[in-house]
């Protein structure tokens, strides 16, 4: 059990890895502003996302299992909403790069 | 234990790569938005040295509130052109050789530092108990160093008079000149309307859990200091006037009531700053719960700027 649980956080750990690092990139190589952000918006999501279930199996107790699931619930609420805050500045400011 | 060396290295290296980028950058945004990178990495360091109350308090100042503070500072200078004015050669030559020569002293100093540092450690765990606290950081502050936490306390609101004396003669006592975004359905608004619950009790949560674990007044007030403002930024509260009655009171009751706490200390106990045995930790909570409110509403008041506006009547 305690095997197949570790195979597990591997697996989803370099998963959740693989979309930081894929973020990053589509960070650094978009051509302008929405699309950089489109990346980011991933990383939070789908990166995070991953690396917090992939850590789950290791926790102990349920009150830690809860801390790691609301990091991932705020930051994808203060992602989702200053990724839409900037994209606002973007469009008003009219500058596209 | 090599992946531990691996990771120390590269966080070395990121952490170094980073302040030099800080440093030459040409734009002061560009500049800020990386020396706030650093604050976090930093705080990565400190975890790493098992500092974990020394990260929280660098996550909250070095990333957060100096951040805010360093913006706003850049935005008033982009405002009144001031940054186009460059400095002389030999001025920052002379700033070079003055860095260089801290950076060497400092140098010096760490490698001559003895092998097994003279420490009051054991001594200091030994007695913590006594002050009913499980957090050795927190029994420092308290305590031991107590009056070290007292004057701090005292310096960020000294901090705070020098930017509100900033203010014209007819703005003083008015409204700081925080920047506010007056967009009735903005996203921000939902954000200040979800966000300020959760950040007001994790900011009690980790003032009360300072006691036993890492965490502590300032950390929590920083968390509550920033609350205030997203609230403010988004228009849900006004900014207040820096001579309302209430904004003075909320001012000074944390270095009030440690200072009062103080003074009791010759009455039943032995002298300034010492707690009575049986009532040390209450006397402790006291002070840190009404210091965590202090330093919030103080930090968020530093950010908002010296007052700019008379209120309407």
């Amino acid at each position: 059990m305690k095997f197949i649980m570790d195979i597990m956080t591997v697996v989803l750990v370099s998963a959740g890895a693989f979309f930081f690092m894929a973020g990053t990139v589509g960070l650094l190589r978009f051509p302008d502003t929405l699309t950089r952000l489109h990346a980011l918006t991933k990383v939070d999501n789908l990166g995070l996302g991953l690396i917090v279930v992939g850590l789950l199996p290791q926790v102990e107790g349920l009150l830690s299992a809860f801390k790691l699931i609301s990091i991932w619930v705020l930051v994808q609420l203060s992602g989702a909403i200053v990724s839409q805050l900037i994209a606002q500045a973007t469009q008003r400011s009219g500058r596209q790069t | 234990m090599t992946y531990y060396v691996a990771f120390d290295l590269g966080l070395a290296g990121l952490l170094i790569a980073i302040a030099a980028s800080t440093i030459c950058a040409r734009a002061a945004f560009v500049s800020l938005v990386l020396f706030m990178i650093y604050g976090l990495l930093l705080a990565i360091v400190w975890v790493r040295l098992s500092a974990v109350d020394v990260a929280l308090t660098e996550t909250a100042i070095g990333g957060g509130v100096t951040g805010m503070l360093l913006l706003g500072a850049a935005a008033r200078l982009r405002a009144t052109k001031a940054s186009a004015a460059e400095a002389g050669l030999s001025f920052r030559l002379a700033a070079g050789a003055l860095c260089l020569l801290v950076s060497v002293a400092l140098g010096v100093v760490v490698f001559s530092l003895p092998d097994v540092p003279p420490t009051l450690a054991p001594i200091a765990k030994e007695n913590l108990a006594l002050s009913g606290l499980g957090n050795p950081v927190a029994g420092v502050l308290f305590v031991y160093r107590a009056l070290d936490t007292l004057l701090e306390k005292v310096v960020l609101l000294l901090a705070l008079v020098g930017v509100w004396s900033l203010a014209q003669d007819q703005a003083w006592g008015g409204i700081p000149g925080f920047r506010v975004y007056a967009q009735p359905n903005s996203i921000l608004v939902f954000l200040a309307q979800v966000l300020p619950p959760i950040g007001i009790m994790v900011g009690i949560y980790m003032f009360w859990a300072g006691a036993n674990h890492p965490g502590g007044a300032f950390q929590g007030g920083t968390v509550l200091a920033a609350m205030w403002l997203l609230v403010m930024m988004a228009r849900l509260r006004d900014v207040p006037a820096i001579n309302a009655l209430w904004v003075r009171q909320l001012l000074v009751v944390g270095p009030g009531a440690f200072l009062a706490i103080g003074l009791l200390g010759f009455v039943f106990a032995d002298s300034f700053l010492a707690y009575p045995p049986d009532h040390a930790k209450p006397l402790i909570i006291i002070a840190e719960a009404t210091l965590t409110l202090s330093i919030g509403v103080t930090l968020a008041l530093l950010v908002a700027g010296p007052p700019e506006r008379m209120p309407q009547q």
